[in-house]
């Protein structure tokens, strides 16, 4: 179970988060919604480590993470698997080993299993025959596969979907949203979403939080987010120009 | 008057940021050591470094030294005739030049441009593009992954190609000193011999080290602390480079001074 207890993060003068405060509890996927800034890549990366918070404490499976030195840091970023937004895979390595190199370093299974396993990984995302291709040659959803076959790769407890399905065509999302839930049934892992498409979110999700001006405003399962009565919940999940939330336009256009 | 008072602000920022600056590359360079000396190095992955650096540089270090040799030559030729009516100690002036400070200051500066721009360039994109959190997410420290092969390439293959360069250099000299100013070549070889040391070796060696350490930790840094896309890059590119090579110009005074204080050349 991970738990985020006031946490404040500011970036120079800009104050990002603003006391977040939130449960994910075990074999759940929980998907965090909010406007393009708002905080929710920022939270993630809060919670793995990636960030440190000015305050607050974030603790996973009952250890306050915020304040570990790096190697032991290093031991909890090896429970998770975190998908990036633009995949994040080298650019340098082929496929395969994008996708052996978490399994090389953490030294989780035998060297001569390694290869197999990241056949096993590719296939499980639908790609085969790619293993030898470099990122420059694969299509934006098949990088965000490849990034997803790697962060599965080591048998994570916990997954981290950053923005999986931006800049996909509705198919590919789609595909990308069953291989979230196929995954989360399959391996029975906790699973954190970070997401603005309301019908990932709805698919993909047992319980939904928004954040809102660096604080969580609302959570609950799908069908509570999309009937909730909160009118900044409500603009947002109705996807409405007219309401609370401002984006400071230009009135006159 | 606005604008008066806001020079204080300014110069103190600008301070502020280079001391902040001056505080991580040094850390930098301390956690690089320390992975070092903790025997952490991917040898694999360094030595795919060292071709980069050493060899694929080796080129533009020959060419720039050979015919930074010859001008020498030329130079030194026409004007100790315009003096003494005779190009005399062409060797020396050609080798002393070269090994003390042009062999190690020309490498460096070729490699800032080559070989520090490209660090940055590389581990700016990395950065932006978020492939250095995805290290850490895969069990990976950045500083042992990529800055440590890159660290010993550099402090290895600067101090090798800064030598490659002193040699080409003085066969470029000889060629202008024997077919220009019609010198024998034994008498230009024993210009350099009868006057230069092994500790005149040591001491381009000895700055060539030190630059490399320099231009690898500056580039490293400016990379690793890049943010705001193609943009970012750009100017981390820049920076890292033009920071190179001013530290360059600058500590080769300083360094000279203590050298020659300490009798090394």
């Amino acid at each position: 179970m991970i738990k985020v207890s006031g946490v404040h993060k500011k970036f120079k003068s800009k104050q990002v988060l603003r006391g977040v405060d939130l449960e994910i509890r075990d074999a759940e996927t929980l998907t965090i919604i909010g406007g393009s800034g708002c905080g929710k890549s920022v939270l993630l990366k809060n919670i793995i480590g990636l960030l440190k918070p000015e305050e607050g404490e974030i603790f996973v499976d009952g250890k306050e993470t915020t304040r570990l030195d790096e190697s032991d840091l290093l031991e909890v970023q090896k429970k998770f698997g975190y998908l990036f937004q633009g995949a994040a895979l080298f650019d340098s390595l082929t496929v395969g080993e994008n996708v052996a190199f978490g399994l090389n370093n953490m030294k989780t299974i035998p060297p001569n299993e390694i290869g197999k396993r990241v056949l096993e990984c590719l296939a499980m995302v639908g790609l085969k025959g790619v293993e030898n291709l470099k990122p420059a040659e694969l299509s934006g959803g098949m990088k965000k596969r490849v990034g997803l076959a790697r962060a599965i790769a080591h048998k994570p407890e916990y997954i981290m979907y950053d923005e999986p399905t931006t800049g996909l065509d509705p198919i590919m999302a789609d595909v990308i949203n069953d291989l979230i839930i196929h995954l989360q049934k399959q391996l029975g892992v906790t699973s954190i979403v970070v997401t603005h498409d309301m019908k990932s979110a709805y698919k993909v999700s047992n319980r939904i939080a928004m954040l809102y001006e660096g604080k969580i405003i609302g959570a609950g399962s799908p069908d509570e987010i999309k009937n909730s009565k909160d009118a900044v919940v409500h603009q947002f999940v109705e996807g409405l120009s007219q309401g609370p939330i401002t984006l400071n336009l230009d009135k006159n256009f | 008057m606005k604008r008066i008072k806001k020079v204080p602000h300014f110069i103190g920022n600008g301070l502020l940021n280079t001391a902040e600056g001056i505080g991580k590359a040094g850390y930098l360079l301390f956690q690089t050591v320390y992975w070092i000396g903790r025997g952490f190095v991917d040898w694999k992955n360094t030595v795919a470094q060292m071709v980069e650096v050493g060899w694929m540089s080796f080129p533009v270090i020959a060419l720039t030294s050979f015919f930074t040799g010859m001008v020498l030559a030329l130079q030194s030729g026409q004007s100790f005739k315009n003096v003494f009516n005779e190009p005399v100690f062409i060797g020396t002036v050609v080798g002393f030049s070269l090994v003390k400070e042009l062999g190690p200051v020309l490498t460096s500066i070729v490699i800032s441009g080559r070989v520090g721009a490209s660090i940055a360039a590389e581990l700016g994109t990395m950065k932006v593009t978020e492939q250095l959190d995805a290290l850490y997410t895969l069990g990976t420290n950045p500083v042992r992954y990529l800055a440590v092969p890159r660290f010993i390439a550099c402090v290895t293959m600067v101090p090798m190609l800064s030598i490659m360069s002193n040699i080409i250099g003085i066969f470029g000299g000889l060629l202008v000193s024997v077919y220009k100013w019609g010198i024998p070549s034994t008498i230009y070889w024993d210009d350099i011999f009868n006057f230069m040391d092994v500790g005149d070796f040591f001491h381009g060696v000895i700055k060539s080290f030190i630059f490399a350490a320099f231009i690898v930790i500056t580039s490293i840094h400016k990379g690793f602390e890049c943010e705001g896309g193609a943009e970012g890059v750009g100017k981390a590119t820049t920076s890292a480079v033009m920071i190179s090579m001013v530290m360059i110009l600058v500590s080769d005074y300083f360094l000279t001074y203590l050298l020659v204080l300490l009798r090394i050349g």
